[in-house]
């Protein structure tokens, strides 16, 4: 982007840029999470969207509990086979563009639970952008993983049409 | 519990004298062992007339190589006293063998036990004969081993991969 200011418009200026950058800052600086939290990460996530860690400050605050209106999955917790379906589909409801983090040792690769239920990885299923390890991770993890988001958005973007 | 369960235990032997088959004492916990085909009057008899009225848990063990019959179905039931101290709690238990997975439910005593007995059905197969609706709680619906048998190997994913691929399947539409 490029910034102009001419005395001809009164100094106030004007920005020179592509749609796709426009667009592109745009939805990094206003992701809308799907929170999709099934054990115990899923407190540490919503820690994060509280007052004390605000992810609002990264104008990612409006949780959506409707995957429509969402274009960020955060999975935190363990997912188990029977869980695993209701995850896909929930991402498949997602408009794109959309990206996902993992969030928590289970999401990234089964955890502690080595088990006959459990998904070892929701890469199994999910194409996953950010994997967040820890059990669980600090909030500020979680935030790393948004500003990581935030930075493929700006570096790859996502088309616009 | 300091409750003395004396008089339960002697009326439980005059009301099933042939049916208790054993009687054990540990660290002030009581035990019975019941023949299978009595459980279901016992259990009424238990809640009817000695007001064992809460259904604690009911869950299975599983003894392969350890014990025949293989299983026993525990029932862990209780008594509330007017005061705290005066709660009582006793321990049922039934074996069912591998050749007969079967054993009457509870679920019309203590409905309470509905879940109980389809989580042990879940997880060890064994059939509750007279359930209302005896369905797999915990597993998808399709799955097919019993996991908490002690021959099945916990970390065999295939069944829910199975089960999991067959309902991607079914959401697609
Ligand atoms: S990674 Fe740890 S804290 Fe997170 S859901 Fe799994 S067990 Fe819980």
């Amino acid at each position: 982007m490029g910034v102009n200011s001419d005395p001809l418009l009164g100094g106030e200026g004007f920005l020179t840029t592509t749609i796709e950058a426009f667009a592109n800052w745009g939805r990094k600086n206003s992701l809308w999470p799907m929170p999709f939290g099934t054990a115990c990460c899923a407190i540490e996530m919503m820690g994060v969207f509280a007052s004390r860690f605000d992810l609002s400050r990264f104008g990612a605050e409006v949780a959506r509990f409707s995957p429509r209106q969402a274009d960020l999955m955060i999975v935190s917790g363990t997912i188990t086979y029977k869980m695993a379906s209701v995850c896909r589909r929930i991402y498949d409801q997602m408009p794109e563009p959309k990206w996902v983090i993992a969030m928590g040792s289970c999401t990234c690769g089964g955890g502690p639970f080595d088990s006959y239920a459990v998904v070892q990885g929701i890469d199994e299923f999910l194409p996953v952008d950010v994997y967040v390890g820890g059990c669980p991770p600090r909030p500020e993890a979680l935030i790393d993983a948004v500003m990581k988001i935030q930075k493929k958005i700006e570096m790859k973007g996502a088309p616009v049409v | 519990m300091s409750v003395d369960l004396e008089p339960v235990i002697n009326s439980l032997k005059n009301e099933f004298p042939q049916d208790i088959l054993g009687v054990k004492e540990y660290r002030g916990e009581t035990t019975l062992l019941v023949s299978k085909e009595q459980i279901f009057k016992f259990c009424a008899y238990l809640k009817d007339e000695l007001d064992f009225t809460f259904l604690a848990d009911l869950t299975a063990v599983d003894y392969l190589e350890v014990k025949s019959p293989r299983y026993e179905v525990v029932y862990h039931i209780h008594r509330f006293g007017p005061e705290c101290e005066e709660n009582a709690r006793i321990r049922v238990k039934a074996k069912v063998s591998e050749d007969e997975l079967k054993i009457d439910s509870v679920t019309p005593v203590w409905s309470g036990a509905d879940w109980l007995e389809r989580e042990v059905y879940d997880m060890f197969g064994i059939e509750f004969i007279g359930h209302p609706d005896l369905r797999r709680i915990l597993m998808p619906e399709d799955y097919e081993p019993f996991p908490l048998r002690k021959d099945f190997d916990v970390r065999n994913r295939e069944a829910s991969k199975r089960s999991f691929e067959k309902a991607l399947e079914e959401g697609a539409d």
